[in-house]
């Protein structure tokens, strides 16, 4: 090994001591259980540097990745990303077609037995109406998945081809479609459905895509805006919402840091209003 | 306590120039047009408020002879760049009271003023809608003597004001759970709603015993009990249905345009989750009570710098 490697080598072993340092220190104040990352400004990013069309999204899905990493280093069990909007589809149909290759090169890259998804035993879930989605992706979507159905560490959600109304009509669909089944078989065995008990939260709650996973503590956007853009509108009532004027494609371990102080520090004051409810 | 149009506008103001008292002594500015002659005295109202009442009615004895003006947007604002609705989570009422050590339901008084001025400025620029959080249904587990402290608040505001609503042209609708409201209050509410609803210059949406969820589970139980009688299949429900069963089927602006929390809090807090999809979120450090032209016109500058992309 020469002299440059090795110097590469050590800085890079004091970053990770350093960083999981500063994950040991976090960690002595309540860490989020579920963080969710609306991964924006990856377009700007390669407007801003000049670069071909694509490569924002490009870095920005290894960003993804790195960032899924530092969050299980943190102990958040949670990590939900919104990937690809419904809204989305009106996009160009270069940019789309070239996004869902992306996902599914990242898909297969995860479900290869190597991958960070069986190195930190992070199962793997998708949020969105599949059926919107090309056959390959589809497919690729659904291998990570099964291959990843016994991972228990930690759980990350693409939201893929998803809208939180989208989620929700889906969810009133099948809460009503239940409902009218019940009554039905209530019917046949003599009961009365007439006086039916009211519909609760946790009727259509059950049904949502995003079910599999407890409401988000905080949700970042990246890039410098401040809208939910159609994004667990449900399951974001009490969320903190934290904002970033950095692009997706330059977020690193700090920004994550930054957001979990910022989590922590409004914690206490919640917890506080939470008693006084 | 009162409801007054009655202010005078210098023609232009920056966002975070207060309105100085030598403007008022300047008939010749642009003024808001003159709907009321009376301003009836607050017992609540504080000294500040009852001499700029008064000045504000002797300049218009001297100067203005019942003249209508043309009203003016502050410098920066748009009116075609405007939000049609906007929607505020009224946060910091308590807080602002305990920082000036004194009782909870001053702060909910000085809150309604804030409000009051508000609608004011929407009307006065414009804005269709404004819909406020009056009380969400998590609320409901506060004190009991704070519940009946804001009940009776919302009472007296909404008698007190109906002239105002009436002379304004304002309309107004009240949307939540208002089950769980005193009866008499839901009589109010019931009679203000009906007294106003052909009312079109703005609309006040005032959201009581109510959450997002809360929301969107009536409308889910609609669609539930169309679905039992047959006049839908379940597969029908799509967006449009379920909008059209959501609180806020009263507005012909059912989304708000521009959401603003005050007191520096992030986050929504389970108001109108449906219908913010798509919403800008301004979150203002200010209380409440504190929140007032400066601070609104901040928001609105900053609403019309904003590139809405509905993920296009």
């Amino acid at each position: 090994m020469n002299n440059f490697s090795k110097v590469r080598s050590v800085r890079h072993t004091l970053s990770n001591l350093f960083r999981k340092g500063v994950c040991k220190v976090l960690s002595v104040g309540p860490i989020p259980t579920h963080i969710a990352f609306i991964m924006n400004g990856n377009r700007r990013y390669d407007q801003k540097l000049n670069l071909a069309k694509g490569t924002g999204h490009s870095i920005g899905l290894l960003v993804m990745l790195t960032m899924l990493m530092h969050c299980c280093d943190l102990g958040i069990r949670y990590v939900t990303v919104y990937a690809f909007s419904i809204d989305n589809f009106k996009r160009k149909p270069e940019e789309v077609e070239r996004v869902m290759d992306l996902l599914k090169f990242t898909f297969e890259l995860l479900s290869e037995k190597n991958s960070i998804a069986n190195l930190y035993s992070v199962k793997f879930h998708f949020s969105g109406n599949l059926d919107l989605l090309n056959e390959p992706v589809k497919n690729a979507a659904k291998e990570l998945m099964a291959n990843t159905a016994n991972n228990s560490k930690a759980f990350f959600t693409f939201c893929i081809a998803y809208t939180s109304t989208d989620e929700m009509v889906s969810a009133i669909r099948e809460a009503c479609d239940e409902r009218r089944r019940a009554m039905q078989e209530q019917k046949k065995t003599g009961g009365n459905y007439g006086l039916t008990k009211p519909v609760e939260v946790v009727d259509i709650e059950k049904h949502m895509y995003m079910a599999t996973a407890p409401y988000p503590d905080i949700v970042v956007r990246t890039a410098g805006e401040n809208r939910l853009s159609n994004f667990l509108l449900w399951q974001t009532a009490c969320s903190q919402l934290y904002s970033t004027p950095t692009l997706w494609p330059e977020v690193n371990f700090w920004h994550l840091v930054l957001a979990v102080l910022n989590f922590q520090r409004n914690h206490s004051y919640l917890d506080k209003q939470k008693k006084l409810l | 306590m009162h409801f007054s149009l009655q202010f005078s506008l210098p023609p232009v103001i920056t966002a975070l120039s207060p309105r100085s008292k030598s403007f008022s002594h300047q008939p010749h500015h642009h003024r808001i047009k003159k709907l009321t002659s009376h301003v009836p005295k607050s017992p609540l109202c504080s000294t500040t408020e009852c001499a700029l009442i008064h000045q504000c009615k002797e300049e218009e004895e001297e100067a203005f002879d019942g003249r209508v003006e043309d009203q003016t947007l502050p410098l920066g604002l748009r009116p075609e760049a405007l939000p049609r609705h906007v929607a505020v989570i009224m946060d910091g009422n308590r807080r602002w009271a305990r920082l000036r050590d004194l009782p909870v339901g001053s702060g909910y008084e000085a809150g309604v003023r804030s409000l009051r001025k508000i609608v004011e400025l929407c009307c006065e620029w414009g804005i269709k809608v404004l819909s406020v959080f009056a009380f969400s249904s998590d609320n409901w587990f506060r004190p009991k003597v704070e519940v009946e402290f804001l009940m009776s608040l919302f009472e007296r505001g909404m008698q007190e004001d109906t002239g105002i609503f009436l002379r304004e042209n304002i309309r107004i609708s009240v949307i939540g759970d208002l089950a769980r409201l005193p009866e008499a209050l839901q009589e109010l509410i019931i009679n203000l709603e009906e007294a106003t609803k052909n009312n079109a210059r703005f609309q006040l949406i005032v959201a009581v015993s109510y959450s997002g969820h809360y929301d969107v589970v009536q409308a889910c139980q609609r669609l539930a009990l169309k679905a039992k009688c047959g006049l839908i299949e379940p597969s029908d429900i799509n967006e449009s249905l379920i909008e059209q069963e959501l609180e806020t089927k009263c507005t012909e602006f059912p989304y708000p345009d521009l959401l603003i929390r005050t007191s520096g809090e992030f986050r929504v807090s389970n108001f109108m989750l449906w219908q913010l999809a798509y919403a800008e979120l301004f979150f203002a450090q200010s209380l409440w009570p504190d929140f007032g032209e400066a601070e609104f016109l901040k928001a609105l500058l900053a609403f019309q710098k904003r590139q809405r992309r509905y993920g296009g």
